[in-house]
């Protein structure tokens, strides 16, 4: 099985995937950090697409750029960060040469974002019932009291028991699992076309990270949405996901419906991914996990060819080069020299 | 809310019956009263007689009772020099130094809160650092240097305000001007530096995250974090104000407590210092109090402790 290498401006569509209408498009974003030895390449190709009413999970170790990338999508980036993009836009509205004004406009209204830290993402001084109903009022959608009945009925949706109770209550007085459901309340006030979600569960309780995942995979199904999820919970992804874009060290290395990347990784770092996480009857009790042997590279000051390579067991003579984006069936794309199936293809010696 | 505020004020009194024992066991232990009363050339007689008539043989314990039960009373004794009652002398002077502080804690904010936010929004940059200019150059300065400076200029050179006395509203801007300039720095320190962590906060993300005006994220979000500290401050500030305005008190002659202190001291007149350091005390007690309050009402993570 073999797949054509196809050229550059086709494959931009490759990596995005073929939609017809996005809410939200990337091309080629990169997001540049200034640092003390240095410039930190921290994203550094990344191009992606969310349909409308579709879920697009971004997945990808620590450091990998995932969160960034939201928060460039926001414009949301630490100060001193510099975003750059052949095409970045919400709904064909280009969000690069957007005013400030109007991204406030869209911002918190027609795409809101949940963030990582739910224990530290609400203002501890002010109630639950005020940041709730601000930006419904801020953007215009209705009065006081039609933003506290939006307010409550969103709640009980989170599944927030005795509701009304909770408007009057402070941050501090709810656990981080409440946050974060008070958070995913707070971004669907005003109704958005689409949700950032910046690995929403990665400080809560294990037991709650699967529910509070299902809840969002839930809403996004019954309001329509679009939703970009960022997370390294594959087991997840494999459950909500429309498409999935695997990131590694700043750059999508695959991108394809949810269904091809799991049965048919093309990258060699996706199919280590899979291969980490445990299923029961594959994986026998007491045997070790799959894991990716290295460590991620060190992006300050730029890298060339693949920034697998040390890590790959399939690397090669051409990795080092420029490296192309493959195409196979159903928009699934990927980054590397490899055109066959990891499956079908042998392993070169590790470099250490 | 309630019950917090009752705690605090429970509290409150203890401190202030706690400080002004104290203040009254140091003003006996600062040396004998009595000889200081009777002169250099006072014969051990005439000491002997002050000591009596003044009640200064008795134990300090029983001095104190007695006196604190009067203060009760509101009898502050009567003092050694003015033919008038400790605490009428306090209240004729009490409103200057009320009006002078108040004044001076007012203009102290108008200066620290916006230096102190627009340096932290323009942090590192030329703004942030003549704001912090500005902020060494007021701790810098004497108070009665640039109480004279202001004397001089707008006084004497330009002719636009009164130099001294405490007549009108008037009389009281340069004084203020002296005493917030003094205090603005601090509290511009401390605005900018809560300002500059708040602002890098989470929630701050949060809040720009849901399209809100900058003007709505600083003021609503920012600022009401940031000033917990800067609110204590001032109380302190406030009662470094009403307690040690001495030296503004002197350069504008402005009759107030500051200056009625001064002239108590150097005369040892010591019931009149006994009221007024009681006075202060209670000033203190009040503004911490009262910061407390605010603090609990500005931070609801306080409202439960």
């Amino acid at each position: 099985m073999s797949a054509p290498v196809v050229n550059a401006a086709a494959a931009d569509d490759v990596m995005a995937g073929h939609v017809a209408e996005p809410v939200l498009e990337v091309q080629h974003l990169a997001v540049q950090i200034p640092v003390a030895d240095g410039v930190l390449h921290a994203v550094r190709d990344v191009s992606l697409s969310v349909p409308r009413g579709e879920t697009l999970c971004v997945v990808g170790e620590s450091g990998c750029g995932k969160s960034l990338t939201s928060l460039a999508v926001m414009g949301l980036l630490p100060g001193g960060a510099r975003r750059t993009a052949d095409r970045m836009t919400f709904l064909g509205e280009d969000l690069l040469s957007m005013s400030p004004g109007r991204l406030r406009e869209l911002r918190g209204n027609r795409m809101a974002m949940i963030f990582q830290e739910p224990m530290t993402s609400l203002n501890p001084s002010w109630t639950i019932g005020d940041q709730l109903t601000e930006p419904f009022i801020r953007h215009g959608k209705g009065g006081k009291a039609q933003a506290t009945e939006r307010a409550v009925f969103l709640l009980e949706r989170v599944g927030i028991a005795a509701a009304g109770r909770r408007l009057v209550q402070y941050p501090h007085e709810l656990s981080g699992g409440l946050r974060q459901r008070v958070m995913i309340a707070m971004a669907l006030m005003c109704g958005p076309e689409l949700i950032l979600a910046d690995e929403p569960t990665t400080a809560l309780d294990v037991t709650i990270q699967a529910e509070i995942l299902h809840l969002l995979a839930e809403l996004q199904r019954e309001f329509g949405m679009g939703l970009l999820l960022v997370t390294h919970d594959l087991g997840i992804v494999a459950r909500v996901a429309h498409r999935v874009a695997v990131m590694y060290a700043g750059e999508v290395v695959e991108s394809g419906p949810t269904t091809a990347v799991f049965d048919d990784p093309r990258h060699p770092y996706t199919r280590g991914l899979i291969d980490c996480i445990p299923i029961p009857g594959r994986n026998k009790p007491g045997t070790p996990l799959g894991t990716i042997p290295g460590l991620v590279p060190n992006l300050v000051g730029g890298i060339t060819g693949c920034a697998f390579r040390d890590r790959c067991a399939y690397a090669r003579a051409g990795c080092d080069g420029a490296i192309p984006v493959q195409a196979g069936a159903h928009d699934h794309g990927w980054r590397c020299v490899l055109s066959e199936s990891v499956a079908d293809s042998t392993p070169t010696e590790v470099r250490a | 809310m309630l019950r917090f505020a009752l705690r605090r004020l429970l509290l409150a009194l203890v401190v202030g019956i706690a400080v002004s024992a104290i203040a009254f066991m140091l003003l006996r232990i600062s040396g004998d009263l009595a000889i200081a009363l009777a002169g250099e050339d006072a014969s051990p007689a005439d000491v002997e007689r002050i000591r009596e008539q003044y009640g200064l043989n008795r134990p300090v314990i029983v001095q104190y009772g007695e006196w604190l039960w009067n203060a009760v009373r509101g009898d502050l004794g009567r003092s050694l020099f003015y033919p008038e009652s400790v605490a009428n002398l306090i209240m004729t002077r009490l409103p200057v130094t009320l009006t002078l502080s108040a004044m001076g804690l007012v203009i102290a904010l108008l200066i620290a809160l916006p230096l102190g936010i627009i340096a932290a929004l323009k942090r590192n940059t030329w703004i942030d650092r003549a704001a912090l200019g500005i902020a060494v150059m007021g701790q810098a300065m004497p108070n009665f240097w640039f109480g004279l400076l202001m004397i001089f200029l707008f006084g004497l050179a330009l002719g636009w305000l009164p130099v001294s006395g405490s007549e009108t509203i008037w009389h009281f801007i340069m004084p203020a001007v002296t005493l917030g300039w003094f205090s603005a720095p601090v509290l511009m320190r401390l605005t900018r530096g809560g300002m500059v962590e708040v602002m890098t906060s989470d929630y701050i993300r949060t809040a720009h995250a849901k399209g809100l005006p900058v003007r709505v994220v600083v003021l609503k979000h920012a600022l009401r974090n940031a000033i917990i500290p800067v609110v204590a401050l001032c109380s302190v500030q406030f009662g470094n104000m009403l307690s040690g305005s001495v030296v503004t008190e002197t350069v504008f002659a402005l009759q107030g407590i500051g200056y009625l202190a001064w002239e108590a001291i150097s005369r040892r007149d010591f019931p009149v210092v006994q009221g007024i350091l009681l006075l202060v005390a209670l000033f203190y007690v009040v503004l911490t109090l009262i910061a407390d309050l605010l603090n609990a009402w500005l931070d609801p993570r306080i409202r439960r402790g």
